[in-house]
Order: structure tokens, then C-alpha cells, then sequence
């Protein structure tokens, strides 16, 4: 029996919705299912819909009856962005998040650095966009319980995970009874105190980071632009870092390291909370300002992942896999990037177009893309919470060094999460050009996008499927390339024909992108007729020639889809 | 460069003033901040020294017979 609380979650600025539990028809019944995801947050969300776009069902467990408490993860990046909009809620999210590129660095009232992300004409994106995470909870659910593939039962705890080999059980508490689910696959989305990894007894890799930070929530009105803020050292907190971020609705996110020796829960104490609150706004000369405050939280810097995410019929998604420092915006934004592999990974092994084994890249390229992270986390980290004497004494220094010289000044930028590159991917096909271009998206890389219209995009256009994109001039694409797709296309694999640069439309192709100004094969380094590339449904390139013709693609297919032979 | 991967370009004339300014800008920085002024220090010579491989050399020469 799981009681999952119906009072509607306290906040001021943000409705809770309380949802009916989803009740089963007999007390200990058993269904069957093909994908059952544990998790209802960013990446499990995620992972059903893109499981859905490529025609895969799924139920999806969320042990509460609303969404989440508090702001939680509330910067989004470009790369997000592309993401969502392939799941469908990109537009809201742009239309109610608060876009900005510019971060400032503080330190003894003196700008000390003002970081300004690159924002390329042809991105339809900004590099960052602001929304508490509630909202997009909200747009995700909304966008689930549209989809007729998605099953999404409020109220449902999942309570054990245990495996038979062919197939994972789950022991499933409700309001009204228990049941279980015997899934194929089970997609552990269930945070980062994911009780399914505990309960397995996996171990985690990483660094732990001493320190605790507060994240407070506060509505207070300021007349400061959305930008990153970023005070190190103040005299009301000498030390110790202050992060300022502007969310929507007149909230703004004030987060501060604790002194050494000072526990979460003193720290959350109303008195606490406010004093520092007064004098971080006094700080920045805003000390007059009304406020109040909506919601508090402590959390620590961790950089841990799991070394497989794959065990056995159990996959691991987003916190439940890792756990990332929020310097840098790696949690969710990592999370997202997680859920549009694993969905298509998943997808092709249930549709049975590849092999079990096909699962393991997914573990090895995200697996890949948390060590790269942890690495990078590590350096802000060590200059946002310094771990030693020794690295407290340089970030002193440079701190101090940088009221005149310019040179220390970049140390001050984190960097902030960004694609992985799968450049030594199996996917990626080992006989094709890869190397003979200049400039473009190389292997493994993410797509880049171009602007074809005042608001039309490439990455509008492309993903959930594998893409050809072809640079042909030749009024029809060859009768052996178009055999080759139809041959796949009849056995259900999904790829799709987009041709670039042709002036009419081609019989047969998706869509024909005339590319008069050229701006596709400038931005993908295609210098004369007939290159090719193809993108997997994560859109990331897994092939590119300068000459396509029928066998070269059939080999690109066929390696990617080989990767799942043998064993997992 | 000598044998230890040190400049000769400072004569010994030279060597005596930057011994001496060294020796009073510790002294004029007080117990408490000194070590973070010679941190300082070593980060504006390696910025103009132009070389992480010799800073880095520098390093394994400074920590040696301690």
C-alpha cells in the first residue's frame, strides 16, 4: 500500500494539480508489459515519448499524484532545447522560459568577469533558457497523456525490482492495492536517490565534494536582466560562493555555500534563511527589497556515475545513473541527452531491428559522456568549493589577482554542459569519408543546425529515424540508392530521405531543402554534388561521404544496426 | 639555460635585487597572506613565462631538497 499525499504542494507562484491515482482491477494481479519506465521527472518523461515517436508503448510510474516540489533544475541548454522540441514541448517552453547567453563573475563589488555564450544565427536556440522545472514537468505530462503509446499511472510506487533473465519484475504499490509488472525492459528513471540502483547494490564512481549549498527561491521584484550571477567570496559569506539566477514569474534562485561545519538543518532554519537572504540583496543594493520566500533546499557537489547503465533488463536514465554538479547546468540537461539515446537504442532492440547488444552502446557513449563531465565538473568545482589548501590558496589568488589582470579573468567560467560527442562510437562507419571533410559535423558529433526560413530549421526537420541527407544536383536520387532505402523501410527500419540543394522536389524523398544561399553545405563542409550524410534518431552523425551510392549506405546501415549481435 | 632549466639571464647584481624584493614583499605581506602572495607571484611569472612545460619543470625544481 503506497498513500502518495493529495494536498496540493505549497507555492507561490505555481498551481499543483493533484492527479487521480491509477488503480489496478484485482489486488495482486500481474500484467505484462514490453517497457515499463520507474520514473516520472525530466528523463523518464523523455525516454517514453521518444519510445513513443519510433511506435514503442510504455508505462510510465510516477509515485506521486502531482509534479515535482520546488524550481529544481531550472536552466535548460541549447542542445536541451533541440531535444524537447523533437518530444514536443519546446515550444512552450520557449514561450514562458526566460532565454539569456551572459554570465558575470563578482568579486569585492568589482565585475570581475562577463562571460557571453556564442549565439549562431542559424540556431533557432538560445544557449540557455530559464524555467522552473514544474512547468516542464507539466508541458512532458501534458505531452504523455496525448500520446496514445504512453501509459502514465499517478499514484504507483515501485517498490522492488528483481530479474529473471528474460524480464524484469517490479513490485508495484498503490493507494488501492498492489500489483506487479513483468516488463522486457525496465527503465530505471527514479533520481538521483534511485531506490532500483540501491536495491541492486550498485556502486557509484566519482568524486564527492565537500561542502553543502542552499538553493532559496525567492519573489522579489529586481531590475536585473536575465543573465548568470556569480558573487565569490562576500563579505556576509567570506570564503564561500553566491549564485544568482532569474526565473520566471518574478522568482529569483539564490544559492550559497554553507560555512565549513554548519549542517542542512540549521541552515534551513527560517532565521538563517533570512538573514542571508537580507544580506545578499543588501550586498547587490537591493537591501529595501520586499520578498518572500517560496522554497529551500540544500544539496551537496557530487560527480559520481554508474560504470554500466545497463544491468541485465534494467537500464539506468538521468540521476538515476549519475549524479552531476549543478555548477554548469549537467543534471537535467545530461539527463535529456540520456533519454533521446536510450529511447532509440531501446526502440530498435524492441522492434527487433537489432540485437539486445545494441543496448551496451547506449552504456558505453553515455557512460562516456558522464566520465567526460565528471572531468570537467571537476575543475569548477575545485574553484567554486575548493577541496584543499592548496587549491583554496590559488582560487584566493586568483580571485585576488583578477581585480587587475586580465589573464586570471577565464577562470571564472565554468564550462557549461554541452553535447557529447560519440566520436569513437561502434556506430560510427568505419569505411566511409569521415576524414576527407574539412569542416561539418564529424562522426558522432551532434548536428548542427541551419536556418533555412525567417522560422524554419534543419533540426525541425530531422530525428526520430535515421536521416540521409543528400547533396545531390541530379534531377532524381539513383534507382540503386532509392532500392537500398525501400529494402529497409519494407523490414521496418525507419530511415528517411531529406535532399539539399535540389530545385524540385524529389519523388519518393521526405523533403527537398533547396539550400539556394548554400548555407547547408557550407555548414556541413560539403564542397561538390552528390555527399551524403546520415544521422541516427539522436540525430548525431554516424556516417558522411563524398560520394554516396547504394553499397556504401547499405554498409553504414548494417554496421550500425550489427552493433547489436553477440552479447550485451 | 643552465643545467637546471633555470634562465641565466639575470646576473648576479640582478639576483641580489630580486632577492631582496622578494625578502621585503614577503615581510611587507605579513605571516597570514604570504603564502597567497607568492601564489599570486608564481602566477603572474608563469603568465609570463608563456610555458606550462617549464613552469611545470620549475615546479619539480622548487619542491626538491625542501
Amino acid at each position: 500500500m503506497h498513500t502518495p499525499s493529495s494536498d496540493p504542494r505549497p507555492s507561490i507562484y505555481y498551481r499543483y494539480e493533484v492527479h487521480a491515482p491509477w488503480l489496478p482491477v484485482h489486488d495482486g494481479e500481474v500484467q505484462e508489459h514490453d517497457v515499463l519506465v520507474v520514473g516520472a521527472g525530466p528523463a523518464g518523461l523523455c525516454t517514453a515519448l521518444e519510445l513513443a515517436r519510433l511506435g514503442v508503448r510504455s508505462v510510465v510510474l510516477n509515485a506521486e499524484l502531482q509534479v515535482s516540489q520546488g524550481s529544481r533544475a531550472i536552466v535548460f541548454t541549447r542542445r536541451s532545447m533541440e531535444i524537447l522540441q523533437q518530444v514536443g514541448v519546446a515550444e512552450r517552453v520557449t514561450a514562458s522560459g526566460l532565454p539569456w547567453r551572459h554570465g558575470n563573475s563578482y568579486y569585492r563589488g568589482q565585475h570581475v568577469f562577463r562571460m557571453e555564450a556564442p549565439h549562431d544565427p542559424h540556431d533557432r536556440f538560445f544557449p540557455m533558457i530559464n524555467l522552473q522545472q514544474q512547468f516542464l514537468e507539466e508541458y512532458l505530462l501534458d505531452a504523455c497523456a496525448a500520446n496514445p503509446l504512453i501509459d502514465l499511472r499517478w499514484g504507483n510506487r515501485c517498490a522492488a525490482v528483481r530479474q529473471d533473465g528474460e524480464r524484469a519484475i517490479a513490485a508495484i504499490e498503490t493507494p488501492a492495492g498492489d500489483y506487479a509488472i513483468h516488463a522486457r525492459w525496465l527503465v530505471a528513471a527514479d533520481g538521483g536517490r534511485s531506490g532500483i540502483r540501491s536495491g541492486l547494490g550498485l556502486p557509484l564512481e566519482g568524486d564527492s565534494y565537500e561542502g553543502f549549498f542552499v538553493i532559496a527561491d525567492i519573489r522579489v521584484d529586481l531590475p536585473l536582466p536575465t543573465e548568470r550571477r556569480a558573487y565569490f567570496d562576500p563579505p556576509w559569506n567570506p570564503g564561500n560562493t553566491v549564485l544568482m539566477h532569474r526565473e520566471p514569474l518574478g522568482i529569483w534562485r539564490i544559492d550559497y555555500q554553507l560555512p565549513p561545519g554548519e549542517s542542512p538543518q540549521q541552515a534551513l532554519q527560517p532565521e538563517s534563511l533570512k538573514a542571508r537572504i537580507d544580506a545578499q540583496l543588501a550586498m547587490i543594493g537591493h537591501g529595501d527589497a520586499r520578498w518572500e520566500l517560496d522554497w529551500s533546499s540544500v544539496y551537496s557537489a557530487r560527480a559520481l556515475t554508474l560504470s554500466d547503465y545497463v544491468h541485465g533488463r534494467v537500464l539506468f536514465v538521468g540521476d538515476a545513473a549519475h549524479l552531476l554538479p549543478i555548477f554548469g547546468v549537467r543534471g537535467a540537461n545530461t539527463g535529456f541527452q540520456d533519454a533521446q539515446s536510450l529511447a532509440w537504442h531501446l526502440a530498435f532492440v524492441v522492434r527487433g531491428l537489432a540485437g539486445p547488444a545494441l543496448l551496451s552502446n547506449y552504456s558505453r557513449e553515455r557512460v562516456g559522456a558522464a566520465r567526460e563531465i565528471i572531468a570537467e565538473a571537476g575543475k569548477s568545482t575545485r574553484f567554486m568549493t575548493p577541496p584543499s589548501d592548496g587549491f583554496q590558496l590559488l582560487r584566493d589568488a586568483v580571485l585576488s589577482l583578477s581585480l587587475s589582470q586580465d589573464f586570471v579573468r577565464p577562470l571564472y567560467h565554468w564550462r557549461t554542459s554541452r553535447p557529447h560527442e560519440y566520436s569513437s562510437s561502434r556506430l560510427n562507419c568505419p569505411g566511409d569519408d569521415d576524414r576527407l571533410f574539412d569542416a561539418g559535423p564529424a562522426d558522432g558529433a551532434p548536428p548542427r543546425n541551419v536556418r533555412l526560413g525567417s522560422d524554419d530549421f534543419l533540426l525541425d526537420h530531422v530525428g526520430g529515424a535515421l536521416d540521409l541527407l543528400w547533396f545531390g544536383d541530379a534531377p532524381t536520387v539513383p534507382a540503386d540508392v532509392w532500392r537500398v532505402i525501400g529494402a529497409y523501410r519494407e523490414r521496418g527500419v525507419p530511415i528517411r530521405l531529406t535532399t539539399v540543394g535540389m530545385t524540385r522536389t524529389v519523388d519518393g524523398a521526405e523533403r527537398s531543402l533547396p539550400d539556394a544561399a548554400g548555407a547547408m553545405r557550407e555548414r556541413y563542409g560539403v564542397p561538390a554534388s552528390g555527399a551524403a550524410y546520415l544521422l541516427r534518431p539522436d540525430q548525431h552523425v554516424c556516417a558522411r561521404w563524398m560520394t554516396l551510392d547504394a553499397a556504401r549506405l547499405r554498409a553504414a546501415v548494417d554496421h550500425l544496426l550489427a552493433a547489436g549481435e553477440g552479447s550485451a | 639555460m643552465n643545467e637546471n632549466g633555470v634562465s641565466a639571464a639575470l646576473d648576479v647584481t640582478a639576483l641580489e635585487d630580486v632577492y631582496d624584493t622578494l625578502a621585503a614583499a614577503i615581510d611587507s605581506a605579513g605571516p597570514q597572506k604570504a603564502s597567497l602572495f607568492l601564489v599570486k607571484l608564481a602566477l603572474l611569472n608563469a603568465h609570463a613565462l608563456g610555458d606550462a612545460e617549464r613552469f611545470r619543470e620549475h615546479v619539480a625544481i622548487a619542491l626538491r631538497d625542501a
